[in-house]
């Protein structure tokens, strides 16, 4: 059997748990026997692993998209026509280039081109240039790599699609039109999760469009599958439930980081963002400091709300026993995990929430927030509603003060979690493919 | 007889570790990127410092005594230069020899602390009146506060410590209708002099000099003349006050800028009713013409003229209050290292990085700032200052 994945990250290049939640997902499945080609956006140029072919987006030459014989799913191969004769990806893309005229000069095309002028530049084999970044491009590659995932479609031989978030999306469901193939839709997060009631329009068309477009989704919860079929309308029946694993591999032995302060410490990492609830975090610290002394909160990671968060710290006057770390990656985040007392994850709307399991393997206690996937696994751990902060900082207090209760919830929730591995989510994984593959007719 | 009073800033900060992070703290005590402060010092040595001090000496030898100018030459700066290009030194011990220029008081560490502990504001001040006697057998006779900061406070605290002459800046809404080309005095002083900076003809020179969208482009030296000679009649005295880097760092060699200055004595001395003279040597010539009353603090930085580039905002309120904290136990301390380290963190520039205010338009802030974003340059300063904290509760002297 092998798998078509489109992903947008992929370790070394991720920005969070989509990434990693990746790596695992395809790890589980090769240790089941399944082959899967990831296509990412770009590889910069790297290797990326021995054992997984993993392709990006910028290599591959795009075949001619006009060819319409090439359609093979009916449905939607109209509004795939439409949107190639108006291609409104050229209007946002800023930059086109195929490997002739890449150092020659680059064409414009926030400026409409002529017909001819672009029947000229979209020819067969031209490359595509992709950041891969979440930058102000994003919706721009997202069609660029609708287009590729044609040619990939058309050239490449395989059993399945597996698309992972919104950005893969339309990529996933034209790959399914011209290959035939059916389409397996992966929700890591939502709009939802991620703005709450003030949801991009247009990102949230695109996730509604992909899900119903996909022969089945699996969702990382049940908490994320309720957000699938109340905010975007879809049939739970169509969806699957695999929640994400942890990779247990680490490099650093808690015993081995030395602490160069006495205070514990008390740890968020993640995205600073509206979905990840810092904002509880930094005042829930601000009341447990009013009464304790012993204690050092550390905000690890960055993101769109930390220069508000910054601010509110120093106005708070906490800046002696709170601190921020910047966006941390490998050893570091190892290194800050192992160097904690308690892990805190507030978050507001959490799919799954990898961090709590990180937190675990380096025997560090956890309060998770009742909005997560993560909460569904990890019965033991103290769930509590991110908005109550006056708990939220009595619990905190309790935690760091008593080393029993510490032990305990460790002690507890990692008996819960000894049997997640991605084996176990790659065979659930694997098991969907069967049963879509015997049922899916062309 | 009007005359022209030249004042240069020299100061270069100790620049910190853009990389020091939470897990450095408790652990790490080198808090200064010691590889930048050199290249630094080292740029602009050959760019500004050096070049300048020579033109300066033959204009001084020139005009035989004709020509004066005066300098406050903050402790950081020296430190450096005592460390890192030595002959910056030899070459300012050069012009105090002309006898032509004058050396002001500043604190040593180009600090706030006036605004935070009078005690700590009078031990720079001597520090550093020590080291221009030290380095320049010179006693200094006028302040100038950091960045020119100043109210009626400070001017009493200052006749109060013995100074004939204070420099601040002419901010159009402490003057009013007021020229600031005369002398005055400051509220309920009654010894202190006080020269206002003419930021209009010093603007002139230290930030429009080289701006070819400016309508006076390109500044000539007679043109620059002829406007000091227009003050003949209306005002005695034309304060022109700015940063030495102005010369050869903010305006480069091909700007013409050592063109301008080496023709601008002459040019002004055309005129035979003006002179130059050093802060000092107003008295001799001029009395008060008025007292000024500036009840709030001034400065001479941005349009606003006031303290708001180095705190105002939570995270410069929050870093201010915080290291002013630390000065019992520092002090307590009786290490000279520790102590000389959290002076170097009072430097008012670690406060002016931290500056939100036109953050969005890559302005001054942002040409002088070596972070990437106030942001940053807040969470270093609060890590280290959060070490220096540590060392000092534990009671042991930093092995930095």
């Amino acid at each position: 059997m092998k798998i078509l994945m489109l992903g947008w990250e992929f370790p070394p290049f991720i920005s969070g748990g989509l990434g990693n939640a990746c790596y695992g997902i395809t790890t589980g499945l090769i240790k089941n026997g399944v082959q899967v080609l990831f296509v990412i956006p770009t590889r910069r140029g790297q290797q990326i692993s021995q054992d997984i072919q993993v392709y990006g987006a910028d290599e591959i030459p795009l075949l001619n998209p006009r060819v319409k014989t090439t359609f093979r799913r009916k449905g939607d191969a109209k509004r795939t026509l439409e949107w190639l004769e108006y291609s409104p990806e050229l209007e946002i893309s800023p930059y086109y280039t195929s490997p002739e005229l890449m150092h020659s000069h680059q064409i414009d095309l926030t400026v409409p081109l002529s017909k001819t002028a672009r029947n000229k530049y979209l020819a067969e084999g031209a490359l595509l240039e992709f950041t891969g970044n979440y930058g102000k491009n994003l919706l721009s590659e997202v069609r660029k790599f609708e287009l590729v995932a044609q040619s990939i479609g058309l050239l490449e031989k395989f059993d399945l699609i597996h698309a992972h978030d919104w950005f893969t999306y339309p990529a996933g469901v034209r790959a399914r039109q011209v290959s035939g193939k059916p389409l397996i839709v992966h929700v890591h997060a939502t709009e939802f999760d991620r703005s709450g009631e003030n949801m991009n329009r247009e990102v949230y068309n695109i996730e509604k469009y992909g899900m119903e477009q996909a022969d089945k989704i699996i969702a990382v919860s049940f908490y994320t599958r309720n957000i699938i079929t109340k905010y975007y309308g879809i049939d739970p029946a169509k969806i699957e439930v695999v929640h994400n694993a942890v990779n247990k591999d680490r490099q650093l032995e808690r015993y081995s980081i030395k602490k160069n302060f006495d205070e514990k410490i008390v740890l968020f990492l993640g995205r600073v963002t509206m979905q990840k609830g810092p904002e509880y975090f930094l005042e829930a610290a601000n009341i447990v400091l009013k009464k304790m002394d012993n204690v050092r909160f550390v905000m690890a990671g960055s993101g769109d709300m930390l220069p508000r968060m910054i601010v509110r710290m120093a106005q708070l006057r906490i800046a002696d026993k709170f601190h921020f770390t910047g966006f941390l990656r490998g050893i570091q985040v190892e290194k800050m995990y192992a160097l904690s007392d308690l892990y805190v994850m507030p978050s507001v709307s959490e799919p799954f929430g990898l961090t709590p399991f990180e937190a675990l393997l380096y025997d560090v206690p956890i309060i998770i927030s009742r909005q997560s996937g993560a909460a569904e696994l990890l019965k033991n751990a103290i769930k509590l509603d991110f908005w109550d902060v006056d708990k939220l900082a009595a619990t905190i207090s309790n935690i760091i003060q008593s080393k029993e209760m510490a032990n305990d919830i460790v002690e507890r929730c990692q008996e819960e979690i000894k049997d997640i591995g991605w084996y176990n989510a790659g065979r659930r994984i694997k098991d969907i493919y069967q049963k879509l593959l015997k049922t899916d007719k062309v | 007889m009007v005359s022209v009073c030249f004042y240069f800033q020299v100061h270069q900060p100790y620049r910190l570790r853009k990389d020091y992070s939470f897990f450095d703290i408790g652990l790490n005590h080198f808090y200064e990127d010691e590889e930048a402060n050199r290249e630094i010092c080292n740029k602009v040595s050959q760019k500004c410092y050096l070049p300048t001090n020579n033109l300066m000496l033959e204009l001084i030898n020139r005009f035989k005594g004709k020509f004066k100018v005066s300098y406050s030459i903050s402790g950081l700066a020296l430190d450096q230069f005592e460390k890192f290009n030595p002959e910056v030194i030899q070459s300012f011990q050069q012009l105090a020899k002309t006898g032509n220029v004058e050396f002001i008081n500043e604190t040593y560490y180009h600090s706030l602390s006036f605004l935070y502990s009078r005690a700590e504001f009078k031990r720079q001040v001597s520090l550093h009146k020590k080291k221009i006697k030290e380095l320049f057998g010179y006693n200094p006779k006028t302040f100038r506060n950091t960045e020119l900061i100043y109210n009626n406070e400070l001017g009493k605290f200052i006749e109060g410590m013995g100074f004939s002459t204070l420099l601040s800046e002419g901010a159009d809404h402490i003057l009013g209708w007021r020229s600031p080309n005369f002398l005055y005095q400051p509220k309920d002083c009654y010894k202190l002099n006080l020269m206002l900076k003419n930021y209009k003809l010093s603007d002139d020179i230290a930030f429009r000099f080289s701006n070819r969208g400016w309508e006076e482009y390109p500044l000539t030296a007679d043109k620059y003349a002829r406007w000091i000679h227009n003050i003949s009649g209306n005002g005695e005295l034309v304060n022109l006050f700015m940063d030495y880097e102005t010369f050869g760092e903010h305006h480069w060699q091909d700007t013409g800028i050592f063109d301008f200055m080496r023709a601008l004595p002459g040019e002004i001395l055309k005129h035979s009713d003006f002179q130059f003279i050093t802060p000092c040597e107003a008295r001799k010539y001029y009395t008060p013409v008025a007292r000024i009353n500036v009840p709030y603090y001034i400065s001479w930085a941005d349009l606003e003229r006031d303290l708001t580039a180095w705190i105002g905002n939570p995270m410069q309120d929050s870093a201010t209050e915080m290291a002013y904290a630390l000065e019992k136990k520092v002090l307590a301390s009786r290490n000279p290292d520790l102590i000389s380290v959290w002076r170097r963190l009072l430097a008012s520039d670690h406060f002016y990085y931290m500056c939100t205010k036109w953050f969005s338009d890559g302005d001054v802030h942002k040409y002088f700032n070596p972070f990437n974003s106030p942001y940053d340059a807040y969470l270093v300063y609060m890590n280290v200052l959060n070490d220096l904290k540590i060392s000092l509760d534990r009671n042991a002297p930093s092995k930095g």
